[in-house]
């Protein structure tokens, strides 16, 4: 084969089978991200973990010189305000990241595939939240729901925390749709389905990948939220990221660290469960889109 | 068996737009093979979609057997349309493609599954139920989209562009599917295309569109004869255009005087049109004129000479054989034999 052949052979295989065949620098790289990622995510919870089962851990000591279930029983105990607040929580974030998916699929669709006047300004507006300090708008906000009745309640926290969550939900739904082709539903309605059957069959099988990662990211942002919860809560609406707090300052590190691992698990758990949805592999999330 | 009729139909997107489609008012006869043929952004998918249910009118009116369907929403109206990109639902294996519009209609899984083998059978995709649109090749997608839009009976079958997406060989057999496929169900069939040679062999009359206006609709040989303009002669391949001033059956051009039959064009500014087949190389007699060949190609059935006449430049089809009886430079007499010449307005 003459060197001319063989160059043009090499430029017939399109890039990606390359990257498929063998062990390239590509694969290496990747398989060192993954098993960064792991260590960096895993590597901090084995303190944690030693300190929930500690009763005495004093320095220099590398484990603890005595162990104990104290802190793990304490936070499944009635009298504990974990199982309460490990309730308020879940209902929270369900309920926001639920809202949140309901905002964000007509708004990305409409950033996503129309283009309409003062568009710029609507984007600049959807992200504003991420820009401004959540605790200048909320003290704002706070007046305002005193007013309403909304202070101090459940709902108050669940719309507050729409907050900085909408503006990830829009985001994400909007770059699925801008790779979206709406054609598809025209061509359901023609063939006999109303719009309801039309979203049920044809819209939402395609844009379900991104309703999960616009969900996983909802989910966590609500269920992290301290600040919005103290302010609109009133310290009634007590939720996990709350006790974490109060323990911390209390200086009683296993049950820190117990309830550090309880308010981590879910978040984990959601990111292996949805893990597949956010591999590139995805065709319906083109990064971020235009935004 | 559903006759369509377009009535003054309009479509502006947006009202500081101009018209995407104007004025269109079309009958489109029960059981036959309409093409809407134009340029690219001539409004044909607009008024395609506008038949569909998936547009609403600016103005006019759109009646099934003298019924309006306005009113009726897309998935009610019964005309089905294939999309140019065929638009496979990518999570539904090619069975549910296809069982899609009866699965909508509440039909039961049996059936469904009993038709949709049958209608494959009539794409010639046997035993494809299971395959992901992904493994399909273009023309085999082609074929379950119509397979598709065909299983739910519709009373207008509406393709966009049925053939541009695929190879010329698989266009040919794609071609004579849709057309033994419409002559066995007599489905009203309205096809978009942009290719006048398309439409020529599908299509059992033809509207041509330009600029979202009816041009001519007319049965495709119409379009050879009698076109109605120099633009729409030009977009079935016409060439020869040679200006002239009209009076009775004579027309006065810088190349001498055409003697013409009757035509109801008025007299006046009119310009001779002639198919490059209908010119006569070396024949002398009535409307006869000199010319020079300026070149030749031989294309092996037939040759294709360019031949200039004063200012203008013709050009003539004629055996294949003439190549080695006439040569390039050489001056001789082109004859336009009058039932051939046909006369259109003068373009503005
Ligand atoms: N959704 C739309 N919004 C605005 N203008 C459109 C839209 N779709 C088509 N047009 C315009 O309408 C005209 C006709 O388009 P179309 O019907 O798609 O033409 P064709 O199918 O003949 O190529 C074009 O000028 C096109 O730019
Ligand atoms: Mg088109």
């Amino acid at each position: 084969m003459t060197l001319e052949q063989a160059a043009t052979r090499d430029l017939a295989i399109p890039p990606s089978q390359i990257a498929e065949t063998g062990w390239g620098w590509g694969q290496v790289a990747r398989w060192l991200v993954v098993v960064g990622i792991i260590v960096g995510v895993l590597l901090p919870f084995i303190p944690l973990a030693v300190w929930s089962f500690s009763h005495r851990w004093y320095f220099p000591a590398l484990i603890p010189t005595q162990w104990s279930m104290r802190a793990w029983h304490y936070v499944f105990s009635p009298g504990s305000q974990v199982p309460k607040a490990l309730g308020y929580s879940t209902v929270i974030a369900l309920v926001v990241t639920l809202l949140s998916i309901l905002i964000g699929i007509p708004a990305g669709r409409a950033m996503g595939l129309h283009r309409f006047r003062g568009k710029t300004l609507v984007e600049f507006l959807i992200l504003a939240p991420t820009i401004v300090p959540t605790i200048a708008v909320a003290m704002g906000i706070h007046v305002a729901f005193i007013k309403y009745g909304l202070a101090d309640t459940l709902l108050g926290v669940i719309l507050v925390h729409l907050i900085p969550v909408t503006p990830y939900m829009v985001m994400i739904m909007s770059s699925v749709f801008a790779n979206y082709d709406p054609e598809y539903e025209e061509q359901a309605r023609t063939l006999g389905a109303n719009p309801v059957r039309t979203f049920i069959y044809v819209t939402f099988p395609a844009i379900l990948p991104g309703i999960v990662v616009g969900g996983l990211f909802s989910f966590i942002i609500s269920w992290s939220q301290y600040v919005l919860t103290l302010l609109i809560g009133g310290g009634r609406v007590i939720t996990l990221p709350l006790l974490l707090f109060s323990f911390a300052g209390s200086g009683d590190n296993p049950i820190t660290a117990a309830l550090s691992i309880v308010f981590v698990a879910p978040a984990v758990i959601f990111l292996i469960v949805t893990s597949r949805y956010l591999t590139g592999e995805n065709a319906a999330i083109g990064g971020f889109g235009k935004i | 068996m559903t006759q369509v009729n377009l009535l003054q139909l309009s479509k502006a997107y947006s009202s500081a737009d101009t018209y995407a489609v104007h004025n269109l008012t079309l009958e489109i006869a029960s059981g036959q093979i309409t093409a809407l043929l134009g340029p690219s952004g001539c409004g044909k998918t607009t008024t395609l979609k506008m038949i569909a249910g998936l547009l609403r009118p600016t103005q006019g009116d759109i009646t099934f057997d003298g019924q309006s369907v306005l009113g009726i929403p897309a998935e009610r109206r019964g005309a089905v349309m294939v999309f140019q990109n065929y638009l496979l639902f990518p999570y539904m294996s090619v069975g549910e493609n296809v069982g899609f519009g009866l699965k909508m209609r509440g039909v039961d899984q049996q059936t469904i599954r009993r038709k949709v083998a049958e209608i494959l059978d009539l794409v010639k995709l046997s035993g494809f139920e299971d395959r992901r649109p992904k493994q399909l090749s273009g023309g085999q997608q082609q074929r379950v989209a119509l397979a598709r839009a065909l299983i739910v009976e519709p009373k207008v079958l509406l393709l966009d562009e049925p053939l541009s997406n695929l190879d010329a060989h698989l266009r040919d057999e794609m071609r004579e599917l849709i057309l033994n496929i419409q002559r066995q169900l007599r489905i009203t069939t309205i096809f978009v295309t942009h290719d006048q040679e398309e439409a020529v062999v599908l299509a059992d009359k033809i509207a041509l569109m330009f600029d979202g206006e009816l041009q001519q609709f007319d049965r495709p040989n119409a379009f050879y004869k009698r076109p109605i303009s120099v633009r729409a002669a030009r977009f079935f391949g016409g060439v020869n255009f040679v200006d002239g001033v009209k009076r009775g059956e004579r027309v006065e051009t810088p190349l001498g005087i055409f003697h013409v039959n009757r035509q109801e064009i008025p007299d006046g500014p009119v310009v001779i049109t002639i198919r490059p087949e209908n010119l006569k190389l070396g024949e002398e007699g009535e409307n006869a004129i000199q010319g020079r060949i300026r070149s030749h190609v031989y294309l092996g059935t037939h040759a294709r000479f360019k031949v200039e006449a004063g200012q203008w430049h013709l050009e003539v089809v004629a055996e294949a054989s003439s190549v080695e009886q006439f040569h390039d430079g050489e001056i001789l007499s082109l004859k336009f034999p009058r039932e051939n010449i046909w006369l259109v307005p003068t373009e503005k």
